[in-house]
């Protein structure tokens, strides 16, 4: 190396050169890999997602549907279907209506002929009859749900081939099934019972309207709470509170307390809202109660976070014109900061509404065959709904159990959407 | 103007919450306890309900222990009425409803639940186990040539030649579960009874040999689910499932029962008692609180009519063991005269 060499300037890069060529080549490659690594991230969580809504979808499609046999029945003039006690006797009238459909049906046959339809047939019946009382004495043509078995077979998931002792159907009742059906009494409609019915033991017959009102109750209470209390927790440590140890402490724990898994909350409402202040099991509003508890933490950081996105040159600019500090609050940051903070509430709710390990331990998932009148009567919630239906044993609950969750995903993406309208529409940039 | 929207809601919200809130006496009664028979419990409420048009009873499954525990904590409104167990009351759990003032109440046998072993219908081995094989199989620690040592046994051939050449693969409850007990105590612990070196051992070491399952693999805790069970037998038909009667009786076209002892589990198997592996189901009613809680008396009623318990009544549809027609007749009379239970003194 010589002297001269030191104070040349650098030649001309030759990005020509096989060198650079190849080095740029190389950083295009890492550039590319990244970007498909991306790619490769993203697909994997949406085909995640895929498998997920169509594995429920391919499950949960048969619950949208349930098999209706028309049957008409014929009821016996003196018969007083507001007498509780007369349900015996519209058990006798279901059997009798159907076997005047058959030829050949034998006294020992009546049972398995009456299973083709619902347990609860005789009550459908005498409560349609009890709210037309002019149809006693008269031939009532009525579309009843199909017993549990029926309905699987109807959809497939009972074939015809298996033998006999190994399905829930007898060939009998094929039989019968399969007369029916060529008199075009066989229907497969939608499932309204899905939404409107209470829970019931006999999957034909269970819908979500118990856990959908339980659900909107509680979320009603945890709303109530944490809603209020969230904002002026919020406005006083953004607005208010000296910056010290204290608000330090009391800032840390919140941000702690929003990751405390949600089964501690649900500990917390059975020792204090239960067994200490004696609040009813089972009911809304303590499960609101423990859910706005949860939620409580997230509605302060999202408050919080909305506040100090409002400029402060608003509020300056109001204690400019001789606003007071309350004025400048409620005149101006918090209907500035409200988008952010009502799209943050709605996506505590939505997090509240999937909960399902603190209703248990508050028994939220009784088995309650009415939705509650108030926020005091026992209910289920959706979660603890398909936490029920997936516990139990009869075949029609599998499919109502996917279908149970589509719901709730349904009611999660509604929620989430007008949180994602809300935003889009009354943000304001500055 | 967003305020006002605001307060708008609050306002709704608040006026829909005060006027609902209004009821607070108990018309409905309260019953908790034990998941297997929570089932036959909803059927009979739901009939309950239908029937009499009262407001159906509040039926939640706490599991045995988790409902002794509730129903044992006092009398009144804000006490359970009912609770039902896989098994009897325990003396404890007795001396604490005492404790609480809970001094008469009214022990209840409804039938019985059939415990069973169930596998794929692909599986063709065509296996039938006896106790002890089963306690080989599933036992932390066993009797291999006179000494009791850790389990070593991962195939089925290797417990016995004549059984198939697979790996033991079993999904059952996990300890939380009263099904879990009765397994132990109706399977494990008769099994273990066959092995003169653990018969040798003195009173809490047998017991605990006898008691504890196996957690090298072979034995699988499914978690309380049991239709996941069902599904992992029907993609895998090598393995082997532990759940309550009701869900083999629901699934039958897709699995079958694995015979105990020589007997498959049927209906008529386990009525007649043929069939070794079940267990007695029983509610117990606290009877201060009959004629207080509205419908209470006839609850009771309709759970113990023919109807529902006795033999083809709406209970064994839904997979119950109906008892004899003597005990259904004592099981009567007991809930008619609120006779206290006697099983720990009176």
């Amino acid at each position: 190396m010589t002297v001269a060499d030191d104070h040349q300037l650098p030649r001309p890069v030759d990005w020509s050169a096989p060198d650079a060529v190849r080095r740029r080549r190389s950083r295009h490659a890492a550039d590319r890999r990244l970007q498909w690594i991306g790619i490769g991230a993203i697909s994997i969580a949406i085909g995640l997602l895929a498998v997920l809504i169509t594995t429920l979808s391919f499950s949960g499609y048969r619950a949208f549907v349930q098999t209706m046999i028309t049957v008409d029945f014929t009821i016996p003039a003196d018969i007083d279907p507001t007498d509780p006690r007369s349900s015996r006797r519209f058990r006798t009238v279901v059997a009798d209506s159907l076997a005047a459909k058959f030829d050949e049906v034998e006294r020992s046959e009546l049972r398995s002929l009456s299973q083709l339809l619902t347990n609860n047939a005789p009550f459908l019946l005498r409560d349609h009859v009890a709210a037309n009382p002019s149809l006693v004495g008269t031939t009532v043509t009525l579309a009843i749900p199909a017993a549990d078995p029926v309905d699987q077979f109807n959809k497939g998931t009972i074939v015809r081939e298996t033998p006999e002792d190994r399905r829930r159907i007898s060939d009998r009742q094929i039989a019968w099934f399969d007369t029916l059906d060529a008199e075009g009494r066989i229907a497969a409609p939608f499932n309204w019972g899905l939404f409107f019915n209470a829970d019931s033991r006999f999957p034909e017959l269970a819908g979500l309207s118990g856990a959908i009102v339980g659900s909107f109750y509680a979320l009603l209470v945890c709303f109530l709470i944490s809603f209020p209390i969230g904002i002026a927790a919020a406005v006083y440590l953004e607005e208010f509170a000296p910056a010290n140890r204290w608000t330090d402490l009391i800032e840390v724990n919140i941000n702690n307390l929003a990751a405390v898994p949600s089964i501690v909350f649900g500990l917390l409402g059975l020792a204090v809202f239960l067994n200490f202040f004696g609040l009813p099991r089972s009911a809304p509003l303590v499960g609101g109660m423990v859910l706005a508890l949860m939620t409580l933490p997230t509605m302060i950081i999202v408050t919080r976070a909305a506040l100090k996105a409002v400029p402060p040159s608003i509020r300056e600019a109001a204690l400019g014109v001789g606003a007071s500090k309350h004025q400048v609050m409620t005149h101006h940051v918090l209907p500035l900061a409200m988008p952010g903070i009502l799209t943050g509430a709605i996506i505590g709710l939505a997090q509240a509404l999937g909960e399902t390990a603190p209703l248990l331990l508050i028994g939220m998932n009784a088995f309650i065959t009415s939705p509650p009148g108030g926020l005091l009567d026992a209910s289920t919630a959706l979660p603890t709904q398909i936490f029920i239906w997936a516990d139990s044993p009869e075949r029609g609950f599998v499919a109502r159990t996917s279908a149970g969750i589509l719901v709730l995903l349904g009611f999660l993406i509604v929620m989430n959407g007008v949180a994602i309208f809300l935003r889009q529409r009354l943000e304001r940039k500055w | 103007m967003t305020s006002k929207f605001l307060t708008g809601i609050a306002a709704v919200a608040f006026a829909t919450a005060t006027m609902t809130g209004a009821a607070v006496a108990r018309d409905q009664i309260r019953i908790v306890g034990s998941s297997t028979v929570f089932p036959f419990t909803q059927a009979v409420a739901e009939e309950f309900a239908n029937l009499t048009g009262k407001s159906a009873p509040v039926v939640e499954s706490t599991g045995t222990g988790g409902g002794m525990k509730i129903f044992c904590e006092g009398i009144g409104e804000d006490h359970a009425d009912i609770t039902g167990a896989s098994r009897a009351m325990k003396e404890s759990e007795y001396q604490l409803c005492l404790e609480n003032g809970v001094d008469s109440i009214t022990e209840v046998l409804i039938g019985f639940d059939g415990l069973s072993i169930a596998t794929a219908r692909a599986n063709e081995s065509g296996v039938d186990l006896t106790k002890a094989q089963i306690f080989q199989a599933l036992a932390a620690e066993v009797e291999v040539d006179g000494a009791v040592v850790d389990n070593p046994f991962q195939k089925w051939s290797d417990i016995d030649a004549s059984l198939p050449d697979v790996a033991i693969q079993v999904f059952g409850p996990p300890p939380t579960s009263g099904t879990r007990d009765a397994f132990v105590e109706l399977v494990m612990e008769e099994g273990c009874e066959a092995f003169a070196a653990i018969e040798a051992l003195d009173g809490d070491r047998k017991d605990e040999v006898c008691q504890r399952m196996r957690q090298d693999g072979p034995f699988i805790e499914a978690g309380e689910n049991d239709n996941l069970i069902v599904q992992r037998l029907n993609a895998d038909d090598t393995a082997y499932g532990i759940f309550g009667y009701s869900f083999l009786f629901e699934n039958l076209d897709t699995l079958k029962g694995v015979p105990v002892e020589g007997i498959g589990p049927s209906v008529e198997t386990i009525a007649s008692g043929d069939y070794k592996v079940s267990r007695p189901l029983f509610f117990y009613i606290k009877n201060a609180h009959r004629g207080v809680i509205d419908g209470l008396e006839e609850f009771v009623t309709e759970y113990v009519s023919e109807e529902a318990f006795g033999d083809g009544g709406y209970l064994t549809e839904r997979g119950l063991i109906p008892l004899s027609m003597e005990q259904r007749d004592a099981t009567r009379e007991s809930v008619g005269g609120s006779m206290h239970m006697t099983r720990y003194g009176s």
